[in-house]
């Protein structure tokens, strides 16, 4: 009925004013939240920023009635707006985009659409709502496939989607929680580039919650910043340096200088010749065609995700079967069975460890004994096997590791999927840190730390070339890669495009072959 | 009695074999594929089936109405559906678990309460003879076809149609895909999942009745082959599309009826092997469209086999 298309056209006012006056949230003793205040005026694109924990998403929850705040107030177009709980949110025409997609996957996207109404028909008449569809993407700055199921489109179009759902929906003011982080740079630039202009011509107001000072200044209109739940900065995107936000997102922090690095590389202890697999989508291939990591070094290897990183790690970590080559790891043939990785010593950090590296409904102590409950002593270099489990020293060894990485867990016989991300990436950590290890192959080992465990861990990794380790390092982050690595390679479209040694790496060059701008012989 | 119609016997044998064997099939997989979609297993469809055959066969005789009959099979199926979907709400159930207890009590109470019901004879479902053009009357045995066979080919239109086009449909796909997009949705997944499971044992209840009431035609404890628990492979096989169930419960029935089609023509030999057709069949699909890279692509995201 005409609810359907009152559904989908703004109510008349377009972009929605919305402040939070004096926002305070208490749990318990500890003040995640205070006194918060900001006003984001419509039509505006207004960047949070704030290190984990810093009650970004606490003030979110609070303005979308997820929770109820302590004290301090929300106002909605210059009113007093009480929102006792997300459906209260959503009729004064405020909506969120989560960080992980709510849409559902076997849907299309024209059914996800349709089904999120509140409205939705009973019996629906498709030919009518398709061509309302087709009359609301033809208004839209973007538009997405509509008969697709949405588990076959890419990421940066499910978040296109998601934000033209709340459009769809009415939605006037939009909380977006971390956007790009799933997203490739370009895809981010995309999606946000059209949430900037959505702002701009009035239809809607954002809040944007956000890490990368990057996207900041190349979209946001204004920015506040919170730090242990207060607000310590605000101000005109226009008027502030990456440096001076950072310097208010961390506050007197001091980052530790990087580990001193000694010693030169020995022989060679990985090689990968002429390596193929396919890629995720199973259409293109992935082909290392000679890579070598020596004793006591660290090869960085950047690019862009989604050039084949993490293939190349599956690969390594024997999560991928090679279709032709072959790797090799102190001269023996390598095809990454555990056995191989016990008797060569070699150790792994995937990324998403919960998923890679872990078995989430276990125990941290088991979890932690992983590479080592099966043999005798420490686990160690030709370690015998052992057929009864040592539950005792297992406990006792994960005790010692959890305390030496300062995992926070509650107990070592906490199921690890109860751990957060940074937790998670210690503990596993622990695990691949600890005994000998010959070869260290570790992806975006600092992903979702803070400032602090980032170069706690680095050290770490240092630590271990020093002490003679070869070290295989795969990371989105330029700046960890030239800090850590001797010499740095770029992987694009699923190749190695480019090698550098660390100390005349310069980051145009870099950039430009990430960027798939190659001057070798490479397609 | 019979016009010799030469090799042509066999297919025309396996064709009313399927039509006739596959009514079972057809309601226990739309009845699993409704359970599933709304993201629940039910093994316990083997029980509930048995049970319908027992129930359905047993208010028959007592109230001389084949119809009634059915109406008892599906109400005795949709308890045993309720009695699975609220079990299976409750924190740390497991599916799977519940639905291999409830095929044993299923089939145990049916032993149980069926003992009186082995020897007196039940009216019979009617059919309508569709080959009333043809004069051969292999042909017109073959195309005898039962009302329930029919009703089905209707279900498993209005379930595709409805799993499409319906509110009710979306939301099922929605809980069965994703709780967490079902929830944000302020939808309650369980209260859906329970009517789902329920209606679905329904189904399979009246697919018990079509064993008792139909073909074979009276209660024994030898009454189901295996239907209950083939049909939740089929549901796999046919990718959770109703439509699609209808041809898979077809093409089962016709390999169940491979046998006694060779068999009539007299061919004997090895005719135990075709009577396991359609177990090899079972497994043969399974096999087929398994793969060790991906999950089973149109499979329910919130399917305890498949997460």
């Amino acid at each position: 009925m005409t609810a359907a298309l009152h559904a989908k056209t703004p109510a008349p006012g377009g972009a929605l004013a919305v402040e939070t006056v004096g926002m305070t949230m208490r749990f318990g003793g500890f003040t995640a939240l205070d006194d918060v205040s900001i006003r984001i005026a419509p039509g505006t694109l207004h960047a949070l920023l704030g290190e984990n924990g810093a009650g970004k998403s606490t003030l979110v929850k609070c303005m979308m009635g997820f929770y109820h705040a302590s004290s301090g107030q929300l106002m909605v177009a210059g009113r007093e707006a009480p929102v006792a709980d997300p459906r209260q949110a959503h009729a004064l025409g405020l909506g969120m985009v989560y960080q992980h997609f709510t849409l559902v996957p076997s849907l299309t996207a024209a059914e996800n659409l349709v089904i999120s109404r509140e409205d939705a028909p009973r019996v629906i008449d498709w030919r009518r709502e398709t061509a309302a569809l087709e009359e609301f993407m033809a208004r839209m700055p973007f538009r997405v496939p509509l008969g697709q199921p949405v588990s076959a489109l890419a990421a940066g179009e499910k978040q296109k989607l998601e934000i033209l759902k709340q459009l769809y929906l009415g939605r006037r003011f939009l909380i977006l929680d971390e956007p790009t982080s799933v997203l490739t740079p370009d895809e981010a630039d995309e999606v946000l580039g059209h949430v900037k202009a959505l702002c701009s011509a009035g239809e809607i107001t954002v809040l944007m919650i956000t890490h990368k000072f990057r996207e900041v200044t190349a979209f946001a209109d204004d920015v506040s910043v919170l730090r242990r739940g207060r607000l310590v900065g605000q101000g005109r995107v226009a008027d502030l340096s990456h440096a001076r936000m950072a310097a208010m997102m961390m506050g007197e922090a001091t980052l530790p200088a990087p580990a001193a690095r000694h010693g030169t590389p020995g022989e060679v202890v990985l090689a990968v010749e002429g390596a193929v697999a396919p890629d995720r989508s199973g259409l293109k291939e992935i082909s290392v065609d000679d890579l070598k990591v020596r004793a006591g070094e660290i090869v960085g290897i950047a690019g862009i995700s989604g050039n084949g990183q993490m293939e190349f790690m599956e690969m390594l970590t024997g999560q991928r079967a090679l279709i032709s080559g072959g790797m090799q790891v102190n001269g023996t043939p390598y095809h990454a069975t555990r056995g191989e990785q016990r008797r060569l010593a070699i150790r792994t950090l995937p990324e998403e460890p919960l998923r890679n590296a872990c078995a989430p409904r276990m125990s941290v102590a088991e979890n932690i004994a992983f590479r080592s409950f099966d043999a005798k002593g420490a686990g160690g270099k030709g370690a015998p096997s052992s057929f009864w489990l040592n539950r005792r020293q297992m406990r006792k060894r994960g005790e010692a590791l959890v305390a030496g990485f300062k995992v926070r867990t509650t107990s070592v016989d906490a199921p690890i999927a109860a751990l957060s991300g940074g937790n998670v990436q210690r503990a596993v950590l622990a695990r691949e840190l600890s005994g000998d290890v010959d070869l260290l192959i570790i992806s975006n080992p600092c992903f979702g730390l803070d400032f602090a465990a980032v170069s706690e861990i680095r050290t770490r990794i240092m630590a271990a070339r020093n002490a003679g380790t070869a070290v295989l390092l795969m990371s989105e982050d330029l700046d960890e890669i030239l800090e850590l690595s001797d010499r740095v390679l770029v992987m694009s479209e699923g190749r190695i495009v480019y090698e550098v040694p660390a100390a005349e790496a310069d980051i145009p060059t870099l950039g430009s072959h990430m960027g798939g701008h190659h001057m070798g012989g490479h397609a | 009695m019979s016009t010799d119609i030469g090799a042509w016997a066999v297919p025309v044998a396996i064709l009313g074999g399927a039509i006739r064997v596959s009514t079972p099939f057809l309601f226990v997989s739309l009845g699993e594929v409704l359970t599933e979609r709304s993201g629940r297993i039910n093994l316990g469809l083997e029980g509930t089936l048995v049970f319908g055959a027992m129930s359905g066969y047993a208010v028959a005789y007592l109230s001389g109405s084949a119809w009634l009959g059915v109406l008892a099979a599906a109400l005795a199926g949709t308890l045993f559906g309720l009695l699975h979907g609220l079990i299976c709400s409750l924190p740390k159930v497991n599916d799977i678990a519940v639905g291999i207890s409830l095929m044993l009590l299923g089939t145990g109470l049916a032993f149980f309460f069926g003992t009186a019901f082995v020897q007196p004879v039940a009216p019979h479902l009617p059919s309508i003879p569709l080959g009333w053009w043809s004069d051969i009357p292999q042909l017109q045995a073959a195309l005898r076809v039962n009302v329930l066979f029919l009703i089905g080919i209707v279900l498993a239109l209005l379930l595709a149609w409805m799993l499409k086009t319906t509110r009710v449909g979306l939301i099922l796909r929605v809980v069965g895909d994703s709780t967490d997009a079902a929830r944000a949705m302020g939808l309650r997944p369980n209260l859906i999942r329970i009517a789902a499971t329920a209606t679905g044992g329904a189904f399979a209840g009246v697919g018990g009745a079509y064993l008792s009431l139909f073909y074979p035609g009276s209660w024994s404890e030898g009454i189901s082959s295996g239907q209950g628990l083939m049909a939740v492979a089929l549901v796999i096989f046919a990718r959770w599309d109703p439509i699609k169930a209808f041809w898979a419960a077809l093409l089962f029935g016709g390999a169940g009826a491979l046998g006694p089609a060779l068999q009539s023509v007299g061919i004997a030999k090895g005719y135990y092997l075709y009577y396991a057709a359609p177990y090899v069949l079972t497994l043969g699909v399974l096999i087929a469209t398994s793969s060790p890279n991906r999950a089973t692509t149109g499979a329910p995201g919130e399917l305890s086999i498949t997460k």
